[in-house]
């Protein structure tokens, strides 16, 4: 029975047998469980774990780096930020409302966990065509479950991107980054403590949470009868949630826990063992004492249970009461349910009998690491070669056309989902390049920009993957922000196939390089593979989240009015239109090779926006991305309500998307200050037009003539008016 | 003089709130739900937020928390009483304020900021305003359309567009007669689902939150314990 | 005729707002109150049709949009 019951549980004869071998035995099924959660992918990263040793993870004001819950960087005065991103591509397509939720609340106990209070979220989101009802359900249930649990559990969401292709039909992707803020002495660390230590469940009760592995261990040895699916889909509560941050944040500031770990994937078998293996010691896990919503549950689903809303809280036995306190103070219920043991053994105990006995490391430490096989795709050099150079429309079709796509269009029927200024302090919300907040009690602000862009990392992963770090490094500086830190979320597809291996190593290589140069330490990752329908893997899609600090927080950009000279800045723009969302929209396709970063220019880039947000007063600065540089000044011009004439010489000129430019926008008067400061930086500058009028003028191989007003209604419609009435399927 | 601001579990404005009456110069107590009286405070806010979750209805458990008998006593006393969003529907449901707040026209949340007209300055939330006054001050909700009770309530905000108009395009939730605010009849007990401490710095949407938060102060200045009537 | 549809969420998935209101109940003196489950009704009218089909019909509608069959089961009553 057990030899199919490991392969129905997802587990590998090898790994079966390298179980046997650690325990000198066969595993009992309460045991088998356990690893089989804990030795999965995505908790053991076995397949991506021989590759992710060679990232950049130090800086002198990293203070966590990867493997605790969170990273956490020093932000100077005391203060230090803790950050995050993470998945929830698979539970979102399945139930669209409940898997977003569920994934913002675990990002959310990642933070707070460290010490931290979470103050802001990101979120990278990702469907199919919404031409397509069932993409509109996905895409609306998705923004609901994010404001229904973010505003609920009083965190705001301040940005994020969201991007609409055909390869995510099947595997929309739905990434979720948090920021939180602490004070040096409030860190705490997931750590078991010395033996004697004893260990508080916290939080919501235990059910059958995300247990459909589970279902098969229960079925097969007490109820052989049951032949219906237990229900894998997990049910956010954000009200426990935010109980749950104030009980906890209270505890730290009493100095009560010895650390702390969050109950995610693998839950109980999670908190017990890896709290233990940081700190070499053993657990006496008592599951008699686990506060259970049904009271029927056999010891293998209570261990894999994936209930959301709890914590496992390390305290010094004199210390109990006290916490127990805390936690009726707040209205949450708290269970003792396990004690720190010497040696190296966990032990747990159901229904009064000893049922698992394992060394607590081997479910961390000698998880499987598997060397998949690595192959470039034959189909690179065709890809790279394919040229889609046809009569292109004029510019103001293919403008309308951009400013009409759901990617590129208005994304406030998004945003305007989600609370975005509580706590008071978000002095640049969603709809900007950069977040930025600011930290009361400082002068200092914290920005943060999350990056993807799946056309161009299919093209190339490498310089993809670069160009995300340099794109977000100058969101965060065009608010004013030094870039500190990155996590990553890496969504590729199966990693069996050599090719996507291939993608994903590649990816890696371009992270890696673009940290370096910038000289900023990747503080966490999430690694999200089997991103695939019906054997189509998505896009190699890594998501970069980035922190920066302005110290101070630069004046506020004046109004876009008349009479400003409108300054692009950064290298001349290539030919090279390779992953571009003008080859996207408006020729249907994608081909070429895209332009690499250029890290000397990257960098003088970076620096002059922050040099000028903090000289050149009240300047308007605006970072050119999807839809280039054309895109970037109909934007400011839309939000300032005002017309231009500029010059685009070309169609590349005007939508090119080479990596490092941004817009500058100046009275006209002021142009002599930026000009000079560009020459201190070594940055070239160019004048490509001035605001005024109520029309956007566009002077090049012909001249055109746009009323703003058109331009701002079709940008306006571009997701809402697809949306409207979608609620349901 | 000190306000009480009431925090249930769900409650997320709190500290906000604190934030923005201290920067106008009022001293401010959180009191946690649990407890049961509100003596030694001149006047309470009940901010926004999800009491319990926002379960059932919005407002419809928090009403019978502990701490909202003493808030009721304080209503009678004649002493300033202000609810904000969340609050402001924890009074209806309470029976402090008439009528009731239900989904969005649109249902969808909506965060951004709202036109408001004042229509009346008989209130603890517009006395230092002037009437037709337009204020521009984020809403920050799901369930904000308000729907009145047999009588008809004495409004004190209504959405408006930015030249002052109350039109049903400048409505954004549907709310009966683009009703933002009311008050009680004496003007004493008021709610407004927008957020007047949403803005009062200069980087936020706009600084016409202070106005109403200063009418508050001024209230309660106005009337120190002890000589309300009650 | 005339179907009401209950909509319960299935009793192994977590009912938070349920929880909610029954620890509520209980602070406001109801304490024998030991669980709550909050379950949503659709009356669906469908005039001139038959009993067989508007069963069918709105069976049909629960499983395509009214009942998230992952989370969700369904009760239909045909009222005449």
């Amino acid at each position: 029975m057990a030899e199919t019951l490991h392969r129905q549980l997802g587990m590998t004869d090898d790994e079966f047998t390298a179980v046997n071998g650690i325990l000198e035995r066969p595993p009992a099924d309460p045991e088998l469980a356990m690893y089989s959660v804990m030795w999965s992918e995505h908790c053991s990263y076995k397949s991506s774990r021989v590759h992710l040793g060679g990232l950049p993870t130090d800086a002198p004001w990293v203070v966590v780096g990867p493997g605790e819950n969170a990273g956490v960087v020093d932000i100077g005065d005391g203060w230090l930020a803790a950050l995050r991103i993470e998945s929830h591509n698979h539970p979102s397509f399945v139930e669209p409302y409940q898997g977003a939720a569920t994934g913002v609340g675990g990002i959310l106990r990642d933070i707070f966990t460290m010490g931290a209070r979470p103050v802001g979220l990101w979120n990278q989101i990702r469907f199919g065509d919404l031409s397509d009802p069932h993409n509109r359900y996905l895409f609306n249930g998705v923004v609901a479950g994010i404001a229904g649990y973010g505003n609920a559990v009083g965190v705001p969401t301040l940005g994020g991107e969201v991007e609409f292709d055909p390869v995510y039909a099947g595997n929309p992707l739905v990434n979720v980054m948090c920021l939180g803020v602490l004070q040096e002495e409030q860190l705490v660390l997931g750590t078991a403590g010395p033996p004697g230590t004893v260990a508080v469940l916290l939080g919501a009760a235990t059910g059958r949470d995300g247990i459909g592995g589970a279902s098969v261990l229960a079925s097969a040895s007490f109820d052989e009868a049951a032949g219906a699916k237990r229900p894998s889909v997990q049910v956010g509560d954000p009200f426990e949630e935010k109980k749950l941050i104030e009980a906890c944040l209270d505890l730290y500031d009493r100095r009560l826990v010895v650390g702390v770990q969050d109950l995610g994937a693998a839950g109980l078998s999670c908190a017990a063992s890896e709290p233990a293996a940081r700190a070499g010691v053993g657990m006496d896990l008592n599951l008699d004492a686990v506060h259970l919503r049904e009271p029927d549950m056999t010891a293998p689903e209570m261990l894999m249970s994936e209930s959301q809303e709890r914590m496992m809280a390390f305290v010094a036995p004199d210390q109990v009461e006290e916490v127990l306190a805390v936690a009726a103070r707040w209205e949450i219920e708290a269970s003792v349910v396990g004690t720190v043991a010497g040696g190296d053994r966990l032990r747990v105990y159901h229904n009064g009998q000893q049922v698992v006995d394992v060394p607590a490391a081997s479910l961390t430490d000698e998880a499987p690491i598997l060397r998949r096989p690595i192959a470039r795709p034959d189909w690179m050099d065709e890809l790279w070669k394919r040229t889609d150079r046809q009569a292109d429309v004029p510019i103001d079709v293919a403008l309308l056309g951009l400013l009409d796509d759901p990617a590129l269009g208005d994304r406030s029927w998004v945003y305007e989902q989600f609370d975005h200024m509580l706590f008071l302090n978000t002095v640049h919300g969603p709809g900007r390049d950069g977040s930025l907040i600011r930290v009361r009690g400082t002068s200092k602000g914290l920005a943060v920009s999350t990056d993807g862009n799946g056309r161009v990392c299919q093209l190339d992963p490498r310089r993809g993957a670069e160009r995300l770090v340099y794109e977000a490094a100058l969101n965060v500086a065009v608010v004013g922000a030094r870039p500190l830190a990155v996590v990553d979320n890496l969504n590729f597809g199966n990693p069996e196939k050599p090719e996507v291996m291939w993608q994903f190593t590649e990816v890696l290589a371009g992270l890696g390089a673009a940290c370096e140069a910038l000289g900023v330490p990747i503080v966490g990752g999430n690694v999200s593979f089997y991103n695939e329908t019906d054997g189509q893997d998505i896009y190699p899609t890594p998501v970069v989240g980035l922190l920066g600090m302005a110290e101070p927080i630069p004046s506020l950009p004046e109004p876009v009015t008349g009479g400003m000279s409108m300054l692009l800045i950064g290298p001349e723009q290539t030919d090279n239109l390779a992953g571009s969302a003008y080859q996207r929209v408006v020729r249907g396709a994608l081909g070429g090779r895209p332009t690499r970063v250029d890290a000397d220019q990257g960098g003088r880039t970076i620096e002059f926006a922050i040099r000028l947000t903090h000289v050149i007063h009240g300047a308007v600065l605006h970072d050119i991305s999807q839809g280039g540089a054309l895109m970037a000044a109909v934007e400011l011009l839309i939000a300032g309500g005002v017309g231009a004439h500029a010059e685009f010489r070309s169609v590349e000129q005007a939508f090119g998307e080479d990596p490092h430019r941004f817009l500058c926008l100046v009275p006209a008067n002021r142009k002599p200050e930026v000009e000079q400061l560009a020459l201190e930086v070594g940055c070239r500058i160019e004048d490509i037009g001035m605001t005024g009028g109520s029309d956007l003028t566009i002077a090049g191989p012909e001249t055109i003539n746009i009323p703003l007003e058109r331009l701002r209604d079709v940008w306006a419609n571009a997701i809402s008016a697809r949306m409207h009435g979608a609620v349901h399927e | 003089m000190t306000v009480g601001i009431v925090a249930f579990p769900g409650t997320n404005c709190e500290q906000d709130v604190a934030y923005a009456l201290e920067s106008l110069g009022a001293k401010t107590v959180t009191v946690w739900h649990r407890e049961s009286s509100l003596d030694g405070l001149d006047a309470v806010v009940l901010p926004g937020g999800f009491a319990h979750g926002d379960y059932l209805r919005t407002g419809a458990i928090a009403r019978f928390s502990p701490i909202m008998a003493a808030v009721e006593k304080l209503a009678a006393e004649g002493r300033p009483v202000l609810g904000i969003c969340n609050g402001f529907q924890i009074l209806c449901e309470a029976g402090l304020l008439p009528g009731a707040l239900i989904a969005n026209r649109d249902l969808k949340f909506i965060c951004r900021p709202a036109h408001l007209r004042v229509e009346s300055t008989d209130s603890i939330l517009t006395r230092a305003a002037t009437i037709g006054q337009v204020l521009t001050i984020p809403l920050n909700s799901y369930e904000g359309n308000y729907v009145p009770g047999p009588e008809a309530p004495n409004a004190v905000l209504r959405y408006c567009d930015p030249d002052g108009n109350v039109t049903e395009a400048a409505n954004p939730n549907g709310s009966a007669e683009g009703i933002a605010g009311i008050a009680n009849g004496a003007g004493t007990v008021a709610g407004l689902m927008p957020h007047p401490e949403r803005a009062i710095e200069d980087f936020m949407a706009s600084t016409d939150g202070r106005v109403l938060l200063e009418s508050f102060i001024a209230s309660v200045e106005a009337t120190p314990a002890g000589v309300a009537s009650g | 005729m005339k179907a009401v549809v209950t909509i319960t969420r299935r009793q192994e998935i977590a009912d938070p707002e349920g929880a909610t209101i029954q620890r509520a109940l209980v602070d406001l003196g109801y304490a024998e109150v030991d669980a709550v489950r909050v379950n949503r009704t659709v009356e669906v009218s469908m005039p001139g049709r038959d009993r067989e089909y508007v069963l069918s019909a709105v069976r049909g509608m629960c499983e395509k949009m009214l009942a998230n069959p992952v989370m969700e089961d369904f009760e239909i009553e045909i009222l005449d």
